[in-house]
């Protein structure tokens, strides 16, 4: 119920329409890119080893799932940012907060509200993303579903960080702290490529405990290593160089992280919003 | 039957700002009690205890004998915070749909007309909260509170941002749930109003209870004027006893008396001594 008031709300707010045109207009520039790469990529002669429709389709698809995910992060934190202290302070909580559903069913379900409205969305763009590569490059990545499922997770991870958030800080205070959050995520991220590139094991490590501290980083990384699991040789090592390669590994021990990271900031927010005067 | 709320030695501190100092109060069943005080006194703070939205520091609050903030606790109330909004755009029908859902209330649309006839918003039932003027939502707020029919009502300012007609409307109604055995706990910055819908008043002041009773109790005798031929004399300290035995005394005395008045402080006097010069 509490769910279905948050999905209401997303709906009404307006959030969702404008996420919505301004999805059109990526996967419509998105069209017109894979359009041009793969029409040029025809002329293209590469080094020896290099197979460019593969490339380009990867590279390009990369870029997608990075502007997926930024598109549903967006979503995800106007959606959440405000859900306690911002709620509060507008007065619209407190009639909900003394009826007898109780403030833990109250947060989880805004929690749940905001990723049935996220996740969906995600796995929509990544799917159109995917239908547009394919359909004009004639390149399909090597994993379908479970880089789609990783970015959704990713999402819900974020959408979790900012109701954590939202019991703590005021509206703007989270909505700017999950960004940064979210953009030092991807900076670890890109650090972790250049570690891989540069075999520095620092940077690696760092990247590493980045990765395990804000896990949406690693399901995204490891969604984009899933699309090009079975590309091997130079075309493979090179993508995995680049920004929207993928270099780290997740693997199942990421996924049962992420769930348990999830469990984590739940119950965190849980005990904070129970102790919390509204 | 257990008081509708219960609250004793209540305390409550915000860092070093004691917002209560140890308060005891009782609301009884049925019993309509108004909490009056200047801002800051902690009228609200109190309120929002007994609804379990904030902590107390020390002591308790109850109702109907369960720990305020507690579910049963919860089950048992409604309440109507000072500063309150609802979504924009949910009409007046949805919003008391939801919260009949929230409470577990099984009145279907019968509780929902009967409570927007209560709060005369029939004709706005299809109407969305950001198209009502604050008056409509505040009377909104009040069917809302009422959902479930709880044993116990609490009303932060219910009437701040009503009209003189939205103002009898409410006092209509807190009549009309006295009746029905509701029990109310009402702060209010109108002494006028509580004077003359509330059973009892308690005065709040820095945190702490500092005067209560009835709205009779609290005001009292403060002597009787009579006129006769020569003026009006004032005999102040008599009560409404003692005025025929004064009337005796001045006709026996061959004086023509012509009028008897009792005087009593008001409730907005006794408010005042109490307060001191706390601004309201």
């Amino acid at each position: 119920m509490i769910a279905g008031y948050g999905l209401r709300e997303a709906l009404r707010r307006k959030v969702f329409v404008v996420v919505l045109l301004l999805t059109l207009g990526f996967l419509g520039l998105y069209w017109l890119a894979n359009h041009y790469v793969f029409r040029d990529v025809e002329n293209i002669s590469p080094p020896a080893g290099i197979d460019p429709r593969p490339f380009a389709g990867a590279f390009l698809f990369g870029l997608a799932m990075f502007a997926t995910l930024f598109l549903g992060v967006v979503l995800a934190i106007f959606l959440t940012l405000g859900v306690v202290r911002g709620d509060a302070e507008r007065g619209l909580l407190q009639p909900l907060v003394v009826r007898p559903v109780g403030r833990s069913t109250l947060l989880v379900a805004r929690w749940l509200g905001a990723v049935a409205v996220c996740a969906p969305y995600v796995c929509a763009v990544y799917a159109g993303a995917m239908v547009i590569t394919g359909l004009t490059g004639h390149w399909w990545p090597d994993r379908i579903v479970v880089p789609g499922l990783e970015l959704a997770a990713g999402v819900a991870i974020v959408a979790a960080l900012s109701l954590l958030g939202s019991v703590f800080l005021t509206a703007t205070a989270n909505g700017i702290a999950v960004f940064m959050i979210f953009g030092a995520g991807l900076v670890a991220g890109l650090l972790g490529s250049i570690g891989h590139a540069l075999n520095s094991h620092t940077l690696e490590h760092a990247s590493k405990v980045a990765a395990w501290a804000i896990p949406f980083e690693a399901l995204y990384q490891d969604g984009l290593r899933q699309i090009t699991a079975n590309t091997t040789g130079i075309t493979g090592f090179l993508l995995q160089l680049g920004p929207f390669g993928g270099a780290y590994t997740g693997g199942p021990a990421l996924r049962l992280w992420a769930l348990a990271y999830l469990a984590l900031v739940g119950l965190v927010a849980v005990a904070g919003f129970a102790r919390k005067d509204l | 039957m257990p008081d509708a709320l219960e609250v004793r030695g209540l305390e409550k501190r915000y860092g070093s700002t004691v917002a209560l100092a140890g308060v005891d109060l009782k609301v009884g069943e049925g019993e309509l009690v108004g909490l009056l005080g200047p801002n800051g006194a902690g009228k609200s703070t109190l309120v929002k205890i007994a609804c379990g939205l904030v902590r107390a520091s020390h002591g308790a609050a109850t109702v109907q004998d369960a720990p305020a903030g507690s579910r049963e606790a919860r089950r048992r109330i409604g309440y109507l915070a000072e500063l309150f909004r609802f979504p924009g755009w949910y009409s007046a029908d949805e919003l008391l749909q939801l919260h009949q859902r929230l409470s577990g209330s099984s009145g279907g649309a019968a509780e929902r007309d009967e409570l927007l006839e209560l709060v005369e918003l029939t004709d706005a039932r299809s109407r969305r909260v950001e198209q009502m003027s604050k008056g409509m939502q505040q009377r909104l707020g009040l069917a809302q509170a009422l959902i479930g029919a709880p044993p116990l009502l609490l009303l932060d300012e219910p009437t701040s941002a009503l009209d003189p007609v939205g103002r009898r409307t409410v006092r209509t109604l807190l009549e009309e749930l006295r009746s029905r055995g509701t029990s109310v706990l009402l702060n209010s910055h109108l002494l006028s109003e509580v004077e003359l819908v509330c059973d009892r008043v308690a005065i709040l002041l820095h945190g702490r209870l500092v005067a209560e009773g009835s709205p009779a109790e609290l005001a009292r005798a403060r002597g009787i004027e009579i006129e006769t031929e020569e003026g009006t004399q004032v005999f102040e300290g008599a009560s409404r006893e003692d005025a025929p035995r004064l009337v005796a005394e001045l006709v026996a005395a061959g004086r023509r008396v012509y009028g008897v008045q009792v005087l009593t402080s008001t409730l907005e006097d006794t408010y005042l001594e109490a307060v001191g010069g706390e601004t309201s």
